[in-house]
């Protein structure tokens, strides 16, 4: 019996004391560190305007619609899509008959805005949405069929607009992993400057 | 596969092979309670505090039964611990999105959880979660749940290297050892990395960004009462709104990532996890993080080897998980690379594979290298949604799951599982040549080998018993988000991660619904408390009985537990076993889906 209770004395004291360790001061002395060192990347990579307005983060997308923006892609998150408060993907499976009607009439869509052929195959990632609802990036194939349409719509060179392009590139790190990117938030304020 | 995965895969395998000796070594001094690390001048005064404010003694060795008990107690406080801070989170501090408490069964559930090392979040984190829930209630599990899997598989590593004594260390001092001197200082530095990434870590509230180009949609005009308004043909009425606004989450989330990875936790700061660009915002915080998942799993092998002085045992271990790690990656990798012939045929380019529920920076390889790596380790952190995966692509982290998280697997749970499958193949390769099995010189008796199945049998049962049960319940087929064959495999997956401590789910079924319903959480909870514990239990009963036997000299008969046919005939029992148990399942779920793909049916 004496040595049940110390074991449970050892238990409460044990939690209590890792409480206060692991998640009093660990995670106080990484904000301390990373406020000094990578302030910006510690409060969200944020994208602050000239008057000091928030306009969004380098690591999240938002949603672009107009003819003069690249556009991201579909979006599972919230009701409306890159809803920063709940980040979630469709997580419809492979056989879903909603996935397939959803892919069907956003192929149709891609076709008609890019002026692409009947029978055009499409970036897979401008179809489909990603894990987060999220994403910034579209791939580099899907950027390029876009770019006619904003140089055309922004009385822009195509040439300027894919300088823009591989200006918002981010390649794989070390060269090797991972995937390269086109950050779309980033792309089209750098359109917005330019013009 | 491209030539630049082959190259990451590469790079990963080898790295891993690297880091897997010296942290090995390292282990051997963290859990010996007289070891000696660099470490010793700063934590060492905190180790002795902590001590003296428990009152332990801390060269008091416990047998396997007071050894699990202290364990049990210490689960059992932080399972309160947890519950009453999420149940009362609304009146504690750090709350500056004013969130409520959590529901009784939801509170319950994710206590059960993150004490269990699974993680599944029934929740969705930036909108149900405080950061003093995050920080407080669910980061202590993430490192005490990480501590009390690494305490078991030393006991029992320690049961089988002693002989004829009655000991196996004391839980608390291993417990507050591997806390301080591994989980800790590790964690420092790699949050420190995560932060360099892009991860954030502060205290401020949810930041608002005025979006760069508003976006008018249509929504249901709402009356007073906030029901739908309907027109004379019945139809809700439809009016624009204005979405002009994003919201930026933030938190303390770096220090909770870290641990969530190099625990084996997994349990995501946001509802997306690891998708999610703030929890893994590059490719190369990517590969670090399926490095950190690995590594602590992995080094346990070579502490294996250094306590029963047998290192070829310990690599011979670790080449048997690695050869079927390789195994899922290829497969997973090859299928979602090919893609879904239906969305082809519609016009998807075929070249770019199965795109749904991933991320362009990951792309196709690294997501389907982490759902194999979180899978075949119980983490269950997920950087690209399992449910979209091609049927056969995601058949691989189910069945990585079901084959009991032994492929590197959970911290100590993987270890400790995989110990249970040797005692069984040298059992099988001792009835077949007709000897009295032997492992490392010791003796493997009946009872032994009741305690080995005994573990394995409780998670196929639970794992079984629970789907089947959901799938003839009007509360089970209530939570799908697929129809047909898919949706089998959502319950299926659902009841294979919770067993497993995993965490990771065909996240399309809905375990917390609107109405309230209790089902799934409390179900789910229940086959995480019988993945964990019961499985635990036996274990240490195992343990117990091996560190009483004698060692016997190897003789010419002996079985060798090195070398090429030892290793082919622990993976051979651990598939046999897994597809045995798990086979018929699959068939209804992912496999019969995969034929229904080709032949483009739709649910």
């Amino acid at each position: 019996m004496k040595a049940l209770f110390s074991d449970i004395r050892a238990a409460v004291v044990s939690t209590l004391v890792f409480a206060v360790v692991l998640c009093g001061l660990y995670p106080v002395a990484v904000w301390g560190v990373s406020q000094v060192a990578f302030k910006r990347k510690a409060d969200g990579s944020l994208i602050v305007d000239k008057d000091g307005t928030v306009r969004g983060s380098s690591l999240l997308g938002q949603v672009f619609a107009g003819e003069k923006y690249f556009h991201t892609r579909p979006s599972a998150a919230g009701a409306f899509g890159y809803d920063g408060a709940s980040s979630s993907g469709s997580n419809l499976g492979p056989t879903s008959q909603k996935l397939n009607d959803a892919i069907k009439d956003r192929i149709a869509a891609y076709r008609t805005t890019e002026g692409l052929a009947a029978t055009a195959a499409v970036p897979a990632d401008a179809v489909t949405t990603s894990g987060s609802g999220l994403d910034p990036h579209i791939s580099v194939k899907n950027a390029e069929l876009q770019a006619a349409r904003v140089a055309k719509a922004r009385g822009l060179g195509v040439e300027k607009v894919k300088e823009l392009i591989a200006a918002s590139t981010t390649k794989p790190d070390l060269g090797i992993l991972g995937d390269a990117g086109v950050n779309v938030l980033e792309l089209n304020l750098a359109l917005d400057a330019a013009k | 596969m491209h030539s630049t995965d082959w190259l990451q895969f590469a790079l990963f395998i080898g790295l891993l092979a690297l880091i897997t000796k010296p942290l090995g070594i390292y282990l051997t001094q963290v859990l010996d309670v007289n070891g000696k690390t660099w470490l010793d001048p700063v934590i060492r005064p905190l180790e002795r505090l902590t001590y003296s404010l428990m009152g332990l003694d801390r060269n008091k060795e416990q047998g396997w039964k007071q050894y699990t008990l202290a364990m049990l107690l210490f689960s059992l406080v932080g399972v309160l611990f947890t519950y009453l801070i999420l149940r009362y989170q609304h009146l504690l501090p750090l709350n500056p999105q004013h969130l409520p408490g959590l529901s009784d069964h939801l509170a319950f559930n994710t206590a059960v959880s993150f004490t269990t090392n699974t993680n599944w979040q029934s929740y969705g984190g930036e909108s149900t979660m405080s950061y003093f829930s995050q920080m407080v209630g669910l980061t202590i599990h993430n490192f005490t749940s990480a501590a009390v899997g690494i305490s078991i598989a030393a006991a029992l590593v320690r049961g089988i290297a002693r002989a004829s004594a009655t000991t196996l260390g004391n839980f608390w001092v291993d417990l507050v050892r591997t806390t301080y001197y591994l989980l800790l200082p590790l964690c420092m530095v790699f949050a420190l990395f995560l932060v360099s990434q892009g991860i954030v870590q502060n205290f401020k509230p949810y930041d608002t960004a005025k979006l760069v180009e508003a976006q008018t949609v249509q929504v249901a005009k709402m009356d007073a009462s906030n029901q739908p308004v309907m027109d004379a043909a019945g139809k809700p009425v439809m009016e624009d709104k204005t979405v002009a606004e994003q919201t930026i989450v933030q938190g303390p989330m770096a220090s909770q990532i870290a641990i969530k990875m190099l625990g084996t936790n997994g349990g995501g700061y946001v509802n997306a996890n690891a998708a999610h660009p703030f929890e893994n915002p590059t490719p190369l915080s990517n590969f670090v993080q399926m490095l950190s998942i690995f590594a602590i799993g992995s080094a346990l092998t070579y502490f294996l080897g250094r306590m029963v002085k047998n290192q070829a045992h310990g690599w011979a271990v670790w080449a048997a998980m690695m050869l079927l790690f390789v195994g899922g990656v290829l497969v997973c990798a090859h299928f979602e690379a090919a893609g879904n012939p239906i969305h082809q045929a519609l016009g998807v380019a075929a070249a770019d594979g199965n795109m749904e529920g991933k991320e362009v920076r990951f792309g196709i390889f690294n997501s389907s290298l982490f759902a194999t790596i979180t899978t075949a380790a119980s983490c269950g952190a997920v950087n690209a949604m399992h449910d979209s995966f091609t049927a056969i692509g995601g058949l691989v982290p189910l069945f990585m799951m079901e084959l009991g998280e032994v492929v590197i697997g959970g911290v100590g749970a993987g270890l400790y599982g995989m110990l249970v499958f040797v005692v069984l193949a040298v059992f099988i390769a001792g009835l077949m040549v007709g000897r009295t099995p032997e492992y490392l010189g010791k003796k493997i008796q009946a009872y032994d080998v009741k305690m080995a199945m005994l573990s394995l049998l409780v998670l196929c049962l639970s794992i079984l018993g629970f789907t089947a049960w959901a799938c003839v319940s009007d509360w089970g087929l209530a939570g799908l988000n697929n129809a047909g064959p898919h949706g089998f495999s959502e319950i299926l997956y659902a009841y294979s991660s919770a067993t497993g401590n995993n965490g990771s789910a065909f996240a399309g079924l809905t375990a917390n619904p609107a109405n309230g319903d209790p089902h799934y959480n409390v179900t789910l909870a229940f086959a995480m408390l019988i993945g964990r514990f019961l499985m635990i239990v036996p274990i240490m009963a195992l343990a117990g009985s091996l560190v009483q036997k004698k060692i016997a000299p190897p003789s010419a008969g002996t079985f060798p537990v090195s070398g090429a046919t030892f290793t082919i005939l622990l993976i051979g029992t651990v598939v046999l076993i897994g597809a045995l148990n798990f086979l018929p399942a699959l068939a209804l779920g992912p496999i019969v889906e995969h034929f229904f793909t080709a032949g483009g049916k739709l649910f």
